[in-house]
């Protein structure tokens, strides 16, 4: 069974921000069931910038992405290449 | 038609946007949104409430896309704000708790979303990170553009305004603002919001005038009164006097005549009323920065500072990695050249896995060449990927905490052998880069002439030259004020560099922060420094403050700079004597 949830670390310069929460909403919005992300003890629906600015992730930040079921692991994975490429911003 | 039967009213707010422009007011409100009335629905209306909560939504959707499509060229770059606020329409904390709480407690729609706004706006505001409490004011900007669609209310129609207006508003947003047409709209000036909003970094992207914070501005102004705004300082002017309006006029021509002239000339390069010629090169970090250093006329890169790559993934970047962002630099600005300093950090804090390492004191620490040369794979590692990409450009080297001769052989040895291996596997590559040092430890300068025999140029990297030498943690809030670029022993060291480049007919730079500032420029001038090099926004006015200084001035001046026993008495004697250009150049900034 695949893994269901991967470790990031947030590299951007200003954290997980307004603009990459967004970005993150908007692939968690597409997914069919819950998409997580975990920070130490706090958990929230990807599919919310509001809930994901609430995480406050500073860049360095280390986040644990988890989705609740197999078909949505390209969606997973395509969140997890937003955190490595830092969202598009430095590129 | 002056309003003569008034007085001249000065206020003063936040200066956003620079420039002047004289104009009558033209006050924009957002009518109906303030008060909003609460009442019950029945059961069977809650569908149908849902619905027209909904629709008000989509159409806010509607909104932002055509003021996304509609917005002028320039702010392409600055609408990704709007994308933001879009998404942030269906947020669930925002759309799906509205159309809950009109489902629970059978309230109205507008009701509902004034009540989750509030909920939501005092979760932001409680939060420790400034840049998320600011994001309070981003909600806001969305849930009151779908209240103006539930309650009707006329929206603020910048794009429709057929006059020449400064606008005045309690707030814009930075939907309103990308609206502004440059026809129309001379400035702005707003109650709220403040230097690093959305909305003030529009008016600086299109360069019109704007000041913001004022407070209470639109309780003051009147519709048609004449007012001019000055955003260079951030003061408003209404009703002015005929005196005012006329100095206000010449201080905007002046100020026009200045921007275009630096825009103008800051692609060519910098050269002294005397006819010496200076290169003014840009500092950067990213890749991507290269853009900026050429679009404000830099002569190539000073100082590529390398160490993002490291710190930006959880294991080292390999060769390929950073020959491939290397090259990219080197190729965009080629055929000027681009030095590429190598790693400078605290490599063991920085990769450790231990997190209880530290060191008692960093600055003094195991930091760049010393690292480097402790951990040589990490080392030739990124000296090959920048020998592979100097095949594309012009490039040079430059390592970072030189304190002893040693460290420079060291560096020599590797580099040749890491050439050496390139050269035996046949991969594409190019040994022939000029090799310098920063110099910015004390003892570097005081064996500056050892040194000198065995590289290309110097680099004063004035930031920790200054902090090393005066024993000065620019952080430490109890002492930062003893940090002056202009002391007495700051000018004495690079003296000392100076003359000793000349005489062993090497080449020196300037990349610190010393460099930007167009005071230091008849000194730095004076003692004979070859490259300066800056953040790429401050290019302009160094270059344009060049063009007015002559080299004979900056070097008869310099013995009067040596007479000076103070950082202070070397900074007055430097207004005193340049002042009439500095005040022009600086203005211009």
């Amino acid at each position: 069974m695949t893994e269901l949830s991967r470790d990031v670390i947030v590299i951007n310069e200003l954290g997980l921000h307004a603009r990459s929460a967004a970005k993150i909403a908007e692939i968690a919005r597409k997914a069919n069931y819950n998409v997580w992300i975990i920070k130490d003890t706090k958990k929230v629906d990807a599919s919310s910038i509001l809930d994901i600015l609430t995480l406050e992730c500073a860049k360095g930040s280390k986040i644990t992405l988890k989705i609740d079921d197999q078909s949505d692991l390209e969606i997973l994975n395509n969140t997890v290449r937003q955190f490595e490429t830092g969202f598009g911003e430095l590129s | 038609m002056t309003d003569t039967g008034s007085r001249e009213i000065v206020l003063t707010g936040i200066d956003a946007s620079p420039g002047i422009c004289i104009g009558k007011a033209y006050l924009v409100d957002i009518e109906g949104v303030d008060v909003v009335k609460k009442y019950f629905i029945s059961e069977d209306d809650v569908q149908d409430e849902i619905k027209r909560f909904k629709s008000a939504v989509n159409k806010a959707k509607q909104q932002l896309l055509t003021i996304i499509t509609n917005a002028p060229e320039e702010l392409r770059d600055h609408t990704y704000i709007l994308e933001t606020h879009k998404v942030l329409l269906k947020d669930k904390m925002l759309y799906g708790k509205t159309i809950e709480t009109i489902k629970n407690e059978k309230v109205n729609a507008e009701w509902a979303l004034k009540k989750v706004v509030s909920d939501v706006k005092s979760m932001f505001k409680n939060m420790s990170d400034s840049y998320l409490k600011e994001r309070a004011t981003d909600i806001v900007y969305v849930s009151d553009h779908i209240m103006r669609n539930l309650v009707g209310a006329e929206t603020k129609k910048i794009a429709d305004i057929d006059k020449r207006v400064i606008l005045v508003a309690n707030d814009l947003s930075p939907a309103e603002a990308s609206q502004i047409n440059l026809e129309r709209i001379k400035g702005f000036v707003t109650d709220r919001g403040g230097k690093a909003s959305h909305t003030s970094i529009i008016a600086r992207t299109l360069e019109i005038p704007a000041v913001m914070g004022l407070g209470n501005a639109t309780n003051i102004i009147k519709n048609d009164d004449l007012i001019i705004i000055d955003g260079t300082v951030g003061t408003v002017i209404i009703h002015p006097t005929e005196e005012t309006l006329l100095e206000s006029g010449v201080r905007g021509a002046k100020y026009e005549e200045l921007k275009a002239a630096i825009t103008r000339d800051s692609h060519i390069q910098a050269e002294t009323a005397d006819g010496f010629q200076l290169k003014v090169m840009g500092n950067i970090e990213l890749p991507e920065e290269v853009v900026s250093v050429i679009d404000y006329g830099g002569d190539g890169i000073g100082l590529y500072r390398t160490e993002f790559q490291y710190l930006s993934s959880p294991s080292l970047p390999n060769e390929y990695e950073l020959f491939d962002k290397y090259k990219d630099v080197v190729e965009v600005i080629a055929p000027k050249p681009v030095t590429i300093r190598t790693l400078d950090i605290n490599g063991d804090k920085a990769f450790s896995n231990n997190p209880d390492y530290v060191e008692a004191n960093p600055a003094l620490g195991l930091r760049a060449i010393r690292y480097c040369l402790k951990n040589p794979d990490v080392f030739r590692t990124q000296l090959r990927a920048i020998l592979r990409a100097a095949a594309f450009g012009n490039v040079r080297i430059l390592i970072p905490m030189i304190s002893s001769y040693e460290e420079v052989i060291e560096t020599k040895r590797i580099l040749d052998e890491v050439a050496d291996a390139l050269d035996k596997e046949g991969t594409l590559f190019n040994r022939d880069v000029e090799l310098g040092i920063m110099i910015e430890v004390p003892s570097a300068v005081i064996i500056a002439d050892v040194l000198a025999g065995e590289v290309d140029f110097f680099s004063l990297g004035t930031n920790d030259l200054i902090q090393y030498s005066l024993a000065i943690d620019r952080g430490n809030r109890h002492v930062a004020h003893l940090y002056h670029s202009l002391h007495p022993a700051i000018i004495r060291m690079i003296k000392r560099v100076a003359d000793v480049v000349r005489d062993k007919e090497i080449k020196l730079f300037m990349c610190g922060e010393m460099a930007a500032d167009p005071i230091n420029l008849p000194i730095l001038l004076g003692l004979g420094i070859d490259e300066l090099s800056m953040n790429p926004q401050s290019i302009p006015a160094v270059k344009s403050m060049i063009r007015a200084l002559k080299v004979e001035d900056a070097r008869a001046f310099m013995k009067d700079v040596f007479k000076q026993n103070t950082a202070s008495g070397v900074e007055e004697l430097v207004r005193g004597t340049f002042g009439s250009i500095l005040s022009a150049k600086v203005y211009a900034r």
